[in-house]
């Protein structure tokens, strides 16, 4: 009977903290045409978001990529078909690997940054000072930084995919000698622009979510030391949850 | 907003942006068939009739010796004959290619997928914008090797076809 | 013609933080002009009737009037709209961490106004020369020290020229001398300005020196208003205990507590 009530508490609060949640999208959402007037304050969002965590994307990218061309190579040797390689690396990272490992460094690079900015802003009265002075921080503060993180996700992603397929040519080509010209040929007709449009769609849910978790976590920090670390820890296990299911529900619809 | 940095702020994110838009384009056009090497080249158009295709797809490669000389455009489906109709448009630097020659359809590796492989005929006449190819050959599908074979064991089925040792 | 001369006046507020009462029927009202200073032990709910006043918070009952309006009664624009005439000094400044000096200070002007940058440059450095913090333009907040960046804070509530500047525990933390630069500013902005001046503060020597009128807060009500030199002389034991500093009186030394002894026995008898 007492673990049934605790299960029931625990849903309990999922469903109040997702509904809050979604509140709070809608919310944003009312706010954001009239934020992407003063497009340089998202562009500066962009830059926090997208470009400072360009070397941690660029590094995995490349180190993914490159187990991809080895394993791959293993498997599909044992078929006879290392000329295969392009095509399964080109697949997995542009529809999968890319999307989601972006997705999740994401969260840890950029999502916690967003999220003890912002509750630190709380705890410091940043954002009371700017009710104060009749500012809207939704608007000002809160709307850039969700719009920055979904512009930066896609771009970071099929920069992600991009690096990798380099990483398992260079791995598959150069070390274990797959056929250059059958490895790119046999990517090109083995992917269609629907993998790839696939990807975008995933990235930019991916984008949407994580976003949204960092600011509203940030946003509703309880403003002491321990909260704002609790809320950026909050921020990354979220983040990984939400978009491992929703990866599975948007390869389901795209099949 | 803190006027100092703004300079390497927008240089930051234009990098970023170009790059990030750099990464889409490589992506659609260098990872599948959208690319953009033929169609802005000089080339002519040769069709041919299969009586199947298997898994060609519009965008496979058309080669020769292993020399990739063109792509599938378009592959539909003639009524008339009812016969896989395909066109190929071949690089115009690859002009002279017997009129007889025939085409064939192999698959990439086992797992890969289909192309059309051309054989050089000895005809003195050169393929043309519009021609036809009249010896073709289907692709290889498996299904169907597999019931032949099976066909071909239940006929024979007393003496075993091959004695493992 | 009374009533108008009263910038602020509160009724009967009634306001709770899950469960426990803050105010239980305050009332209270502040003449235009001068400085009134809002005193009490600590816990008194000073900050929260600032936040009150401020429409950052809604109370439970009673009617709180700012500058001729209801606050309960205004949409949020019209609110935003009535903080456009106030200003506000946060307990520590509450500076934008990520602009600068002269950006902090702008801010309200940047997103209320379209000023041609000309006339934004000049405003701000004016008041920023008011604080004397005209060469610190160019600093980040981080490296200000706590009466500087109270002083940037300031120069930032004052750009809009309001009617009304509230000051939360302005003297909180910062040294002597930065104490008298704060007092004499409050006391300087309120004449040269014309403002009304609001402080929440328990220091009771600064207060004495820079405020007209002080509302002395316990157990959510106020127990004692007057001058400096009328509460001093008060004959309330509590405006006694909270002016003279004494440790202990009607707001006792221990936090409630079962009886000591009692407490003692029985933590023995479970060890």
């Amino acid at each position: 009977m007492k673990t049934l009530q605790e299960l029931w508490n625990s849903l309990h609060a999922a469903l109040v903290e997702i509904g809050a949640m979604v509140r709070f999208l809608v919310r944003l959402l009312i706010v954001a045409p009239r934020a992407l007037v003063r497009f340089s304050l998202v562009a500066e969002q962009i830059y926090n978001a997208g470009a400072l965590s360009l070397v941690i994307i660029m590094l995995s990218g490349l180190f993914v990529g490159m187990v991809l061309g080895l394993q791959g190579f293993q498997l599909l040797q044992r078929f006879g078909s290392e000329e295969a390689l392009g095509t399964a690396a080109a697949i997995g990272l542009v529809k999968e690997l890319g999307p989601v490992i972006t997705a999740l460094l994401f969260a840890g690079r950029a999502g916690t940054a967003l999220a003890s900015e912002l509750g630190l802003m709380r705890a410091t009265d940043q954002l009371s000072a700017m009710e104060m002075m009749a500012v809207d921080p939704i608007r000002r503060v809160v709307v850039p930084r969700f719009l920055g993180g979904i512009i930066a996700m896609p771009l970071l992603a099929a920069i992600f995919s991009m690096i990798g397929i380099y990483g398992a040519q260079l791995v598959g080509v150069q070390f274990m000698g797959v056929d250059s010209g059958s490895f790119w040929s046999q990517m090109r007709s083995g992917v269609a622009l629907v993998d790839i449009r696939e990807g975008i769609v995933k990235s930019l849910a991916f984008g949407v979510a994580c976003s949204l978790i960092a600011v509203y976590e940030g946003y509703y920090a309880v403003p002491t030391a321990e909260g704002v670390g609790r809320a950026t820890t909050r921020t990354v296990v979220t983040s990984a949850v939400v978009t491992l299911f929703l990866d599975y529900l948007i390869t389901a619809m795209f099949l | 907003m803190a006027r100092r940095t703004s300079h390497t702020l927008n240089m930051g994110t234009g990098l970023f942006v170009l790059l990030g838009f750099a990464a889409l384009f490589f992506l659609t056009t260098q990872t599948t068939n959208r690319g953009l090497t033929i169609g802005s080249r000089p080339h002519y158009d040769v069709t041919a009739k299969f009586d199947n295709v298997g898994d060609l797809k519009v965008g496979s490669p058309v080669s020769m010796s292993g020399v990739e000389i063109g792509r599938v455009v378009t592959i539909d489906f003639d009524l008339k004959d009812y016969k896989a109709l395909v066109v190929m448009r071949l690089d115009s630097k690859y002009s002279k290619i017997p009129s007889d020659s025939d085409a064939s359809i192999y698959t990439q590796g086992l797992l890969g997928g289909k192309f059309i492989g051309l054989t050089a005929g000895g005809a003195e006449t050169y393929l043309k914008d519009k021609d036809h190819i009249d010896f073709t050959q289907s692709a290889f599908v498996l299904e169907n090797l597999i019931g032949q074979f099976l066909a071909s064991f239940t006929k024979s089925a007393t003496p075993a076809p091959e004695k493992p040792k | 013609m009374n009533d108008s001369a009263a910038v602020i006046e509160i009724r009967d507020l009634r306001y709770a933080i899950s469960g426990r009462p803050i105010f239980d029927g305050l009332d209270l009202k502040i003449a235009r002009g001068g400085v009134t200073a809002f005193m009490g032990p600590s816990g008194t709910g000073k900050t929260t009737l600032l936040r009150l006043i401020t429409g950052q918070l809604v109370a439970d009952s009673g009617s709180i009037q700012v500058a001729g309006s209801d606050l309960c009664s205004l949409s949020r624009s019209e609110l935003y709209a009535l903080r456009r005439r106030m200003g506000m000094l946060f307990q520590n400044g509450a500076l934008l961490t990520d602009l600068t000096v002269f950006e902090n200070v702008a801010f309200p002007l940047r997103e209320h106004t379209r000023l041609p940058e000309r006339l934004v440059r000049d405003l701000v450095l004016t008041k920023l020369q008011a604080v004397g913090l005209r060469g610190a333009a160019q600093l980040m907040p981080g490296e200000l020290s706590g009466g500087m960046t109270r002083r940037v804070a300031l120069a930032r509530a004052i750009i809009l020229d309001p009617e009304i500047l509230i000051y939360d525990e302005p003297f909180v933390g910062l040294d002597p001398i930065s104490k008298g630069v704060v007092l004499r500013l409050i006391r300087r902005l309120n004449d040269t300005l014309g403002l009304t001046s609001i402080v929440v503060s328990h220091d009771v020597r600064e207060i004495s020196s820079v405020a007209n009128t002080v509302f002395l807060l316990s157990g959510g009500k106020v127990v004692a208003h007057g001058t400096p030199q009328e509460l001093r002389s008060f004959p309330s034991e509590i405006v006694q205990q909270f002016m003279g500093g004494l440790a202990d009186g009607p707001v006792p030394f221990h936090y409630p507590a079962g009886d000591y002894y009692t407490e003692l026995l029985a933590r023995e008898g479970v060890a």
